[in-house]
């Protein structure tokens, strides 16, 4: 926790963005999680991200439930909307919230307890129906709030801070979320922000449920050695599959061979989305296909039993469609129908009823 | 780039940007949290130990250390440190019972200083607490030197004047009132272990135009105002040409105001970005209804049967040529009617006391040779300081040279080595007093810089004697303190703690911390969170980190020392320590002789212990 508040003191030569935003218009309130806290580097990489997107902070909507990582929603975006919804249950909020008002940029926060245990059903649903919705679980195997037991995600033979080791199998967000139809699946590292920016401005951009699962420590509980998710850990067992940039539709130039050279030697392959956005993948390990599902699943099941930590953009299924082009909602977000429209009265409904008789 | 060594003291001094910039290196934000303590004696002290005229600078110096200070980097105005020295200065109580005591057993050494001004009372102050005998020969009937007869009274109240010097003068000091040194040679002959000469730069320059002699009212500025600090002259005509724009010209314009001078110009031959005049004394003159008239190069007095009628100048425009050089075009030319007009453009030292034999080796402009670092002449035993040394600085020069030249009279009268000069070291210790407390008030104060309150326009024109400012009150001292950024509470890192967490970098509000990969400075500097781009200011470069081996990068360029990197670092690798110089002074061994103020002097909460 920090008493002294961040002074809107600013370097000069700070940026802005095309809204002629800077970075520090992104920031939220000061952070009272501890001081090291993985969850404050995501808060600073969804800042820079926003920030990058350009996104208008109004035009946004942060949904959380319960936990560390779910208060982070108060430390980015302090004009933004915001929803800190009951414990596990952000994903059925957010559909609701997205139900209602497609337009605006949904970005949920959550942790491995809010996530894997008691709100694991509700996770697995909302992937399902590909909501509109980045989906951040902020990852650190332990119950921060309740002093560190281990939670969902907790690897076997992880220790705990008083040296016992956890004896239960873990869930794994990224290898549920390709199991069950995720169109889009990356881990991060807190302690990575090179890496995390552009898979968190890839995710805000994907058409439909971006699951991010963010490695993030907990200084306070499981931070020693013996613990699978410290910062000295994950440092040593990081593995980047695959290198993604994520460049937007107008910045995007067609790769021709002078531009694929100018980017390096490696092979870099560009996945384009519905929306005119390219993901750019730069090759790292030999082949590896981020759209190819069956392929990502057998790739992270190898390296996390040969003990590695893999991350990166690691699918993405550019034919993604969310739940309103599933369903073949109205295009426009509910507040903007006109009344009759939105509710054109009981003869509309009785002639509605008529055709299930 | 290699590790940055923090053990040197200029590495933190730097940092401190108002204390390097001073030539006394006066411990300014030290001074300025006793203040905000309201422990004005401590400040006094603290400030008595290295500038040794805290009343007397408090209102008159020329302030080299507000543009250094670090505030203008986030905002317009920089820190009041001048103002508050005179707040430390008006409201302190006796301090005289902390002033060192002078051995009533001499060592036997006899030390001559020429002039009373602030170089040779420097040097006695810092040579009479060893027990040397200081005898101080002045022209004039009353000490000070240009501090008296340069300064008008509506700046610097002679009791302020007075009451500090006589703090030097009861430590025994041998003054000779009206004693002038009228050869070098006679004053050798005299039974003295070492000669000071700190005699400043008397002699005004001359403006050698046609009409010049033609009149006896054309006045040499820095003689005028000594006259009419004498009370010799006690009125002036009603319009007044000052020509110059140096601080000597506003005080020159400023005093004919206040003795019938209705109509006064001051005639500058460039225009205002390259005035001389520090930017608040033109803004006082300016308040004063004084006419600043910028591009006129004089060209001639007109004299009408040897009554001076005015004067004719070329108007003129500034241009850079090929070489970078201003020169002037003229344009036109003009004629601006006076019945007395002050030569203000600058002064030069004068030495015909000095005979040609006497051993002192002049260069071509009859300037003294004198080393930089010992202040000794050609002549061996002979020491120039002040504005005789190397022409016209100010009142916080003269005091550094005193000091330093102070370490060599006494090197010099124990037969040491005059180029060994006495190291300077530092203290370093953690401001850190609990989970959330700092030694030090760290929260951002958003205030603009206080003003000083004048006295009403028309009320001080009347009397020379009315000291325009008023001084600071409470409610702007205690906002005025708030505005200092603690410099001298360094961020300090110890690699081999950081786990790389980010958690500083992301919580800076300045941009100021990486965590990259190390290179070679020019390329390291174009690469970090926010770029370095102010030369000036050093970058500091941990040892490589223990995770990744890259290193913690910070440019102190923009820090404003709120302290929150150390404040969210999880293993205190990085740490608030509070930076405290320790300069030396002639023959004293301990930190801090004349204040006693060192760190745990100057903290109220004491400290906790730090970590390796």
């Amino acid at each position: 926790m920090t008493y002294i508040a961040k002074p809107r003191v600013f370097h000069p030569s700070l940026e802005k963005n095309e809204l002629g935003l800077t970075r520090r218009d992104y920031e939220g309130v000061m952070s009272t999680l501890c001081a090291g806290c993985g969850h404050d580097s995501v808060t600073a990489a969804l800042i820079e991200a926003a920030w990058e997107l350009a996104i208008p902070t109004h035009r946004a909507a942060k949904m959380s439930g319960i936990g560390c990582s779910s208060k982070t929603t108060a430390y980015f975006m302090s004009e933004s909307h915001g929803f800190n919804s009951v414990h596990g249950r952000m994903p059925s909020v957010a559909s609701g919230a997205n139900a209602a008002n497609r337009d605006l940029v949904y970005i949920g926060v959550s942790g491995d307890g809010d996530s894997l245990s008691i709100g694991l059903g509700q996770l697995c649903h909302a992937v399902r129906r590909n909501l509109n919705l980045l989906y951040i679980i902020e990852n650190n195997g332990v119950y921060g709030l309740t002093k560190g037991q281990f939670s969902a995600s907790a690897d076997m033979g992880s220790k705990s801070k008083r040296g016992v080791p956890n004896e239960q199998p873990p869930i794994d967000p990224a290898l549920l979320g390709l199991s069950i139809g995720a169109t889009f699946v990356a881990r991060g590292f807190s302690g990575d922000k090179d890496q995390l920016v552009p898979i968190i401005k890839a995710g805000i951009r994907h058409p439909g449920l971006a699951l991010v699962d963010v490695i993030s420590p907990c200084v306070t509980f499981n931070d020693h050695v013996g613990s699978t998710k410290s910062y000295a850990y994950t440092r040593e067992h990081f593995r980047e599959a695959v290198e993604a940039a994520f460049v937007a539709p107008k910045d995007f130039v067609p790769p021709a061979d002078e531009i694929t050279a100018d980017i390096g030697s490696a092979e870099v392959r560009d996945v384009r989305m519905h929306d005119g956005s390219v993901i750019r993948f730069r090759q790292v390990e030999g082949d590896y296909d981020a759209t190819d599902r069956d392929a990502v699943y057998g790739y992270l099941r190898e390296r996390q039993n040969a003990g590695e930590v893999p991350t990166g953009l690691l699918y993405v299924d550019p034919e993604s469609r969310d739940l309103h082009d599933v369903l073949g909602t109205v295009d426009r977000p509910l507040w903007d129908l006109p009344f009759e429209e939105l509710c054109p009265g009981s003869e509309a409904l009785d002639a509605l009823m008529e055709n299930y008789r | 780039m290699e590790p940055t060594n923090v053990e040197n003291p200029d590495y933190y001094h730097k940092v401190v940007d108002c204390q390097w910039a001073c030539p006394a290196h006066t411990n300014v934000p030290g001074y300025i949290r006793l203040i905000a303590q309201e422990r004005y004696d401590d400040a006094y002290m603290l400030n008595w130990e290295s500038n040794v005229f805290p009343g007397i600078l408090g209102r008159t110096c020329d302030r080299p250390c507000e543009p250094a200070c670090r505030r203008v980097r986030v905002e317009e105005k920089p820190v009041a440190i001048c103002r508050l020295k005179r707040v430390a200065a008006d409201l302190r109580g006796d301090i005289t019972p902390r002033f060192p005591d002078i051995p009533k057993e001499k060592n036997g050494k006899r030390i001559a200083c020429v002039g009373a001004g602030p170089a040779s009372l420097t040097v006695a102050r810092d040579l009479m607490p060893l027990g040397y005998e200081v005898t101080i020969f002045e022209k004039n009937d009353r000490p000070g030197g240009l501090m008296w007869t340069n300064i008008p009274q509506f700046r610097l109240p002679p009791e302020v004047l007075w009451e500090e010097i006589d703090y030097i003068l009861d430590m025994g000091v041998d003054i000779r009132y009206n004693a002038p040194v009228e050869s070098m040679k006679w004053l050798l002959e005299q039974d003295f272990d070492a000669v000071f000469v700190g005699s400043g730069a008397p002699r005004g320059k001359e403006l050698r135009l046609p009409g010049r002699y033609d009149t006896d009212h054309i006045y040499i500025g820095i003689d005028w105002l000594e006259s009419v600090a004498f009370g010799h002259t006690n009125a002036i005509e009603e319009n007044v040409l000052v020509i110059g724009v140096g601080n000597t010209a506003m005080d020159c314009c400023r005093t004919s105001k206040r003795i019938g001078g209705t109509n006064v110009k001051v005639m500058a031959r460039k225009s205002k970005p390259w005035f001389k005049a520090s930017p608040w004394e033109l803004e006082d003159a300016e308040e004063e209804l004084v006419d600043i008239v910028e591009n006129h190069s004089p060209t001639e007095f007109v004299v009408e049967d040897g009554v001076l009628k005015g004067m004719n100048f070329d108007i003129v425009e500034w241009n850079e040529n090929d070489e970078g050089r201003l020169v002037s075009t003229r344009l036109d030319e003009a004629f601006f009617p006076a019945e007395a007009v002050i030569l203000a453009i600058g002064q030069e030292t004068a030495f015909p006391w000095i005979e040609d034999d006497a051993g002192i080796e002049f260069n071509k402009w009859r300037e003294a040779v004198v080393d930089r670092t010992t202040f000794m002449s050609t002549r061996e035993g002979v020491f120039f300081g002040g504005d005789a040394a190397w022409g016209p600085e100010n009142i916080i020069w003269a005091a550094e040279h005193g000091h330093q030249a102070a370490i060599s009279i006494h090197a010099y009268c124990r037969g040491e080595d005059l180029r060994k000069r006495p190291p300077e070291h530092m203290n370093l210790v953690s401001a850190k007093m609990g989970l959330h407390e700092w030694s030090y008030s760290n929260d951002y104060e958003y205030a603009a810089r206080r003003k000083m309150r004048h006295v009403r326009l028309e009320e001080r024109l009347r009397s020379i004697e009315t000291e325009v400012e008023e001084g600071f009150d409470l409610e702007q001292t205690l906002t005025e303190v708030e505005r200092c950024l603690n410099c001298d509470i360094q961020t300090h890192f110890t690699g081999s703690l950081c786990i790389e967490c980010d958690a500083c970098i992301d919580i800076c509000p300045l941009s100021c911390l990486t965590i990259t990969h190390n290179g070679e400075e020019a390329e390291l500097r174009t690469r970090l969170t926010a770029p370095a781009e102010n030369a000036e200011q050093d970058i500091y470069v941990s040892e490589a980190l223990p995770q990744t081996a890259r290193v913690m990068v910070k440019d102190e360029d923009l820090c404003i020392h709120c302290g929150l990197c150390a404040e969210r670092c999880p293993t205190a690798a990085w740490d608030m320590r509070t930076f405290d110089l320790l300069k030396p002074y002639a023959g004293q061994d301990a930190d801090h002789p004349y204040s006693g103020m060192g760190i745990e002097e100057m903290s109220p909460g004491g400290f906790v212990s730090v970590t390796p």
